[in-house]
């Protein structure tokens, strides 16, 4: 009879849990509809300038003429190749520089001005300088997505490096250990979750950076049509761009807190 | 012939503003199988001693000697325990015990079946694969026992390694790494602020000024009372006697330093 009951809860638990999500999703669905709705009616009724803010329908129309003759997939692949690579360069070298700074308390006490500096300057005001050096193409775009994340990473990591119990490397050195002992065995795994969280951080700054760079250089690219677009007053093509960054710009978002669980789960 | 010496050890912690001096010249020396405590109140530099026999701070003035031979870098038969036991939360029980044959490349398979043994000593014969934070903290403390032990350290260095566990969990710790050092015939120096803890284990306790750190008295434990087990121990009359002395030790430093402030 006791089992039975127990069950019983679990099961209300349960059902509860899910009721729970579907309301949820409902308010979620609703908001993005009524949104929609909206924007399309007060296109139609010109309560906002149609040619300005187009229209749910003009934008999905071009969207499927766009997909369907597939002129848009080459500036999808370009921004998202760029943001991939400026993502992963600006990652991989901001836990490299962090490795420095831990490794050489000098280093760091000599680096930290400009550190300081370079973190509190707008990176996107580098952009003329980036062309200039790297010329107007992709590179100066991929820079671009690296230098905005590169120091907040930097930052991030090498805090998360100091923030580690040094009771660990106290333990560690009783054995005998070496400073890249230390670093392997306590260091990096302790640090690694601030790592990872560093990750979805920095996908958003990716995206901020490969955007801006388009903006400003270059000659395909989601960026490169949202400019276009306000320069031409095409504006239902600067929303269908919009669009496709917001999908795109989520999707991977999603991806990288999978990797960030799947990491989480196998190596703590 | 004496195991460890201190010799006039001081040692000053320096900052932009000044500097404190934690030790001020220790000097003892230890027996080889003595097992002496350090007593004393917070700040009184207990830990920064063991630090500095471990190698792994260097005293400002003054000279340590592990067999007649200077510790001038962290000498690998020593093995240290902390108040915690920090073990690796992402590594296995295993892996942490096979930590320090690992960092030092002595690691073979017959290290592993002695750490497997030693596990099964301390009563821990089916923990290997599992994690840390499966196992409750007497458990872990016998886990770091063995990491420390499991490099057949000469020498051992005790930092109130029984101070973070319940009081039944701490006796039968005690009891437990009495009976293995008294076994494995090893030197151990243990700090505390736990008067019954310091008389249980040891056979000779320190007492410590603190501000700078020095040492005031050595109590002799009696001869009755070193080869019981640390529980029987509390139950013997002697222990009393010396409990009360020592008690009265230190409450004396205590009023003498109200005066001071």
């Amino acid at each position: 009879m006791k089992q039975k009951t127990d069950q019983h809860l679990f099961e209300d638990y349960n059902r509860q849990l899910k009721k729970e999500k579907k309301v949820v999703l409902t308010w979620q669905l609703a908001i993005l509809i009524f949104f929609i709705a909206l924007w399309e009616i007060a296109s139609r009724f010109y309560w906002i300038d149609p040619l300005l803010f187009s229209s749910p329908t003009k934008v999905i129309d071009l969207l499927i003429t766009r997909f369907a003759n597939g002129s848009i997939f080459s500036h999808v692949s370009i921004t998202l190749f760029e943001t991939i690579l400026g993502f992963i360069i600006g990652t991989i070298g901001g836990i490299l520089i962090a490795i420095m700074l831990w490794t050489s308390a000098r280093f760091s006490k000599v680096m930290d001005p400009y550190l300081v500096v370079f973190n509190a300057m707008p990176k996107v005001a580098l952009g003329p300088i980036l062309i200039v050096a790297f010329g107007p193409g992709y590179f100066s775009i991929i820079a671009m997505g690296f230098i905005i994340s590169v120091i907040v990473t930097t930052l991030v990591v090498y805090s998360a490096f100091n923030e580690v119990d040094p009771n660990y490397e106290k333990v560690l050195r009783s054995f005998g250990a070496s400073k890249s002992q230390i670093f392997k065995e306590a260091i990096f795994p302790a640090a690694l979750p601030a790592m990872i969280s560093t990750l979805k951080v920095n996908v958003g700054l990716s995206w901020v950076g490969v955007i801006v760079g388009e903006y400003l250089v270059s000659k395909e690219g989601l960026g490169y049509l949202i400019i276009y677009g306000f320069q031409v007053f095409d504006f239902t093509l600067v929303m269908a761009s919009l669009v496709i960054i917001a999908i795109l710009a989520a999707i991977m978002y999603k991806i990288v807190e999978r990797i960030e669980t799947w990491l989480i789960k196998h190596t703590t | 012939m004496s195991f460890l010496t201190l010799d006039h050890v001081s040692h000053h912690y320096f900052s932009k503003n000044g500097f404190t001096k934690a030790l001020d010249n220790i000097s003892l020396s230890v027996k080889e199988g003595e097992f002496i405590s350090l007593l004393g109140p917070s700040g009184c530099g207990k830990s920064t001693i063991l630090s500095i026999i471990a190698g792994i701070m260097k005293q400002t003035a003054g000279d340590v000697f592990l067999q007649q031979k200077l510790i001038s870098n962290t000498d690998l038969s020593i093995g240290y325990m902390l108040q915690q036991d920090y073990l690796f939360p992402w590594k296995t029980i295993i892996d942490n015990v096979l930590l320090g044959p690992r960092i030092q490349n002595q690691f073979t398979e017959e290290t592993r079946s002695r750490a497997l043994e030693l596990l099964d000593v301390v009563g821990l014969p089916n923990v290997a694969e599992k994690y840390p934070s499966a196992l409750s903290g007497g458990m872990r403390q016998r886990v770091a026992l063995v990491r420390t032990l499991i490099n057949n350290p000469k020498l051992l260095l005790l930092d109130e390694p029984f101070s973070a566990l319940d009081y039944q969990t701490k006796l039968k710790l005690e009891n437990l790494v009495a009976k293995l050092f008294k076994t494995y015939h090893k030197t151990a120096i243990l700090v505390t602020h736990d008067i019954g803890e310091a008389i249980a284990m040891s056979d000779r306790v320190f007492i410590m000024n603190a501000n700078p750190g020095s040492i005031a008295k050595v109590f002799e434990v009696p001869i009755e009372l070193r080869n019981e087990t640390p529980i029987l121990v509390r139950k013997h009359q002697k222990y009393q006697l010396l409990f009360d002395k020592i008690w009265e030790e230190l409450d004396k430093k205590e009023s003498a330093s109200k005066v001071v402030f």
